[in-house]
């Protein structure tokens, strides 16, 4: 499809300082001033933020004024903003394929150190950018219709959440759980903070609306199984039923143009942490144990009523040594509403929090702790090294602490110990991330595609998280999340088209020998032998731009666009200079 | 140049969908890594034509990473299988053109190993320091 012939290179190079990310290792200015010497360089500068307005309105100044025909940004990954970059010089009439990127914050301010060496490195990443933008052609941009319909992984209330506001638009949803039930972890809470509502009473007309929605299939049991395609038309396999009694699954394929995972967290193992005796004191017990005592108004610890009862936050979350660094954002508001919840039951039980610091930043959390400290909880600041059984007395335990606060160690007796567990990434995330091919941040959490601007988006385009797949939140924000990734999920739906890749293989007739060697190597039928003329044509809509096939001709007679031999080759050139 | 000055250069052809994110997540997880690699962005590891690896060599670069999905998980279904084939038919040229075939590295380095990427550099440049410069080697330094 549409190359046009190759205008003489006039190219602009737009050094990024990403604020301090890229400007504090790489020295830009040294790096622009290098790439101005670069042949076919006609402007070369560096700015702050490229990718703010007034850096892709400098890109277009310039295309206007110095009639640039190529734009080189030397920023961060094409992952993240060539979509950004290439309309804002499409706007000014420059074909989009004719836009370049260096990654010199990824692959380098990143992780160098070293400001020379990395320097040193950005200027060699920009000059091998602008060797391939020389060769840059111009190409045609096209489109593909989108499959209307989205698939849900996780059944729970982010799931759930999003798979309604996508079926109220009339789209189809696919809800896969894989359980046989709805409601995910939700389902084993008590009451919700700060509003003390029945969560039974939230879940239950919210799984009936979901199991009755005319628009929402539900599948139980099912996992996902396998995922093919690209953002607007996946095939989305899902093994349904297989409960394990000679029920084996059944295959169900569906096609749909978005996916939202939404799989949720795993509860940290308190059995991690050996010193609080988890699995040995039948009197420590976790915080979700504690949700369903207080469910069924039982709090005996061998038949009577605890006099004293200690809650320890934190178990499994902001602890390096456990490899979970990271804090789990809701244990201090529930800790709050269960210890209070206690005092409530039990108005004349000692009830003291154990904490290392207390974070209750959602709208109405401060006031919600307060007043559990002014129902008479307290809160005491120190870390709880050990649970020990009281001599003489089974059914008390002693925890050992130090008050960091009266910088003294105490012992503290109770009758009941609840351990505030954390939240860890699901131990099937693993199998989630190789389906969807989706990167996971440090934590083991689902990585979203930026932090700030695009937080349920991933690096798969048409995949979009929702809920604790993508990091510990409570129910608001969870919810919140979920709406947000229907609302981006349903953004192809809606268009009813997505770009495809206009990046394909041609074949130069002139040079094919009419072999077909490309039309066995292809896994998309892509290439046909035209039987009257001898020679092969690729069909541009169903390439994919792989490159198998320009690889294999022996003629060197098919050219991948975008990735053109000549333009890998000047990339090396400019690199080994 | 110093035996011990040596700092090898090293280019890498990453398939945009695993290597090249991988490399990606270990600049957002920021886990550092020496200098010493280029990287040129592919959509496959299947579309590195075996001149994209001989020609830095017979340039004078020190090594070569080809960076894929792994098995199984190419996002065009069979490329990495494509790359691994003919890799181990380059190697057997190179051996006939007298250089190294260890100085050409494939490797599979998923979105989610940005550790991996970043391992894969190191162990490489300080194998390639080993070994030292390629005989092909022209006057220039990293």
């Amino acid at each position: 499809m549409g190359e046009t012939m190759v205008q003489e290179p006039r190219i602009g190079v737009y050094v990024c300082h990403c604020g301090v990310n890229i400007a504090a290792t790489v020295d830009v200015a040294e790096v622009a001033g290098a790439a101005a010497e670069l042949p076919g360089v006609v402007i070369s500068r560096d700015y702050t933020y490229m990718c703010s307005d007034p850096g892709q309105a400098l890109i277009r100044q310039d295309i206007q004024e110095f009639g640039l025909n190529r734009v080189v940004v030397a920023s961060c990954s094409p992952r993240m903003h060539e979509p950004t970059f290439r309309s804002a010089a499409q706007q000014q009439g420059v074909n989009p394929y004719q836009v370049e990127m260096a990654n010199i914050r990824e692959q380098c301010s990143w992780v160098h150190k070293d400001q020379e060496q990395a320097t040193k490195k950005a200027k060699s990443l920009v000059a091998s950018a602008v060797a391939k933008a020389r060769h840059l052609h111009a190409l045609e941009e096209r489109e593909v219709d989108v499959t209307p319909g989205v698939v849900v992984i996780g059944g729970g209330v982010a799931g759930m959440a999003a798979a309604l506001d996508i079926a109220d638009t009339g789209l189809p949803a696919y809800l896969v759980e894989k359980e046989g039930h709805l409601g995910g972890r939700v389902a084993d809470l008590n009451r919700t903070f700060p509003t003390m509502e029945s969560v039974p009473e939230l879940l239950e007309p919210l799984i009936e609306r979901v199991e009755h929605h005319p628009n929402i299939t539900v599948l139980l049991n099912s996992r996902v199984s396998q995922v093919d395609g690209y953002v607007g038309n996946f095939e989305v396999n899902v093994a349904e039923g297989g409960t394990g009694d000679g029920d084996p699954p059944r295959e169900r394929p569906l096609s749909v143009g978005a996916i939202i995972v939404a799989t949720g967290y795993d509860v940290f193992d308190p059995d991690r942490k050996p010193e609080f005796g988890y699995s040995n004191y039948p009197n420590v017990i976790t915080s979700l144990e504690m949700e369903e005592r207080l469910m069924n108004g039982d709090l005996t610890v061998g038949g009577r009523n605890p006099e004293r009862v200690a809650f320890i936050q934190c178990v499994g979350s902001r602890d390096i040594q456990l490899g979970n660094p990271h804090c789990s954002r809701v244990c201090c508001m529930y800790t709050a509403k269960q210890s209070r919840l206690v005092r409530e039951s039990l108005p004349d039980a000692n009830v003291t929090v154990f904490y290392i610091d207390v974070r209750t930043f959602g709208k109405g959390s401060e006031e919600f702790y307060d007043e559990a400290r002014s129902k008479g909880v307290r809160y005491r600041r120190g870390n709880v090294s050990e649970i020990y059984r009281k001599p003489g007395d089974p059914d008390r335990v002693v925890l050992v602490a130090e008050d960091t606060l009266l910088g003294e160690p105490i012992e503290f007796e109770a009758d009941l110990v609840v351990l505030a567990v954390g939240m860890e990434p699901r131990g099937g995330a693993g199998e989630i991330s190789q389906l969807l091919k989706l990167p996971r941040s440090a934590d083991g959490f689902f990585l979203e595609a930026h932090p700030k601007l695009r937080p349920v988006d991933t690096a798969m385009e048409g995949v979009f998280l929702a809920g604790c797949c993508q990091g510990p939140k409570d129910i608001q924000d969870t919810v919140a999340q979920a709406k947000a990734a229907a609302s981006s999920a349903l953004i192809p739906l809606v268009r009813g088209s997505v770009p495809v890749e206009s990046a394909t293989a041609v074949v130069s007739e002139e040079l094919c020998a009419g072999c077909g060697m490309c039309v066995d190597v292809c896994p998309y039928d892509a290439p046909a032998m035209d039987q009257l003329w001898g020679v092969s044509r690729i069909n541009a809509v169903l390439c994919k731009g792989c490159g198998a096939c320009a690889v294999t001709c022996p003629s060197k007679a098919i050219r991948l666009q975008h990735f053109t031999a000549e333009q890998v080759l000047a990339q090396v050139d400019a690199l080994v200079e | 140049m110093a035996e011990t000055d040596f700092e090898p250069k090293i280019v890498a052809f990453l398939c945009n969908w695993c290597t090249y994110t991988g490399a990606d997540l270990a600049g957002t997880s920021r886990i550092q890594y020496p200098p010493n690699v280029r990287i040129i962005r592919l959509m496959c590891s299947g579309s590195v034509d075996p001149t994209y690896v001989l020609k830095p060599l017979l340039d004078g670069v020190d090594g070569v990473l080809v960076g894929g999905c792994h098995p199984g998980d190419c996002h065009y279904q069979s490329g990495n299988y494509k790359a691994r084939r003919r890799v181990v038919a380059l190697k057997e040229i190179l051996k006939d053109a007298g250089i190294d075939e260890d100085r050409v590295w494939l490797r599979w380095i998923s979105a989610s190993e940005g550790q991996r990427f970043a391992d894969t550099i190191t162990e490489m440049t300080e194998f390639l320091k080993e070994k030292g410069p390629n005989p092909m080697r022209r006057e220039w330094a990293v």
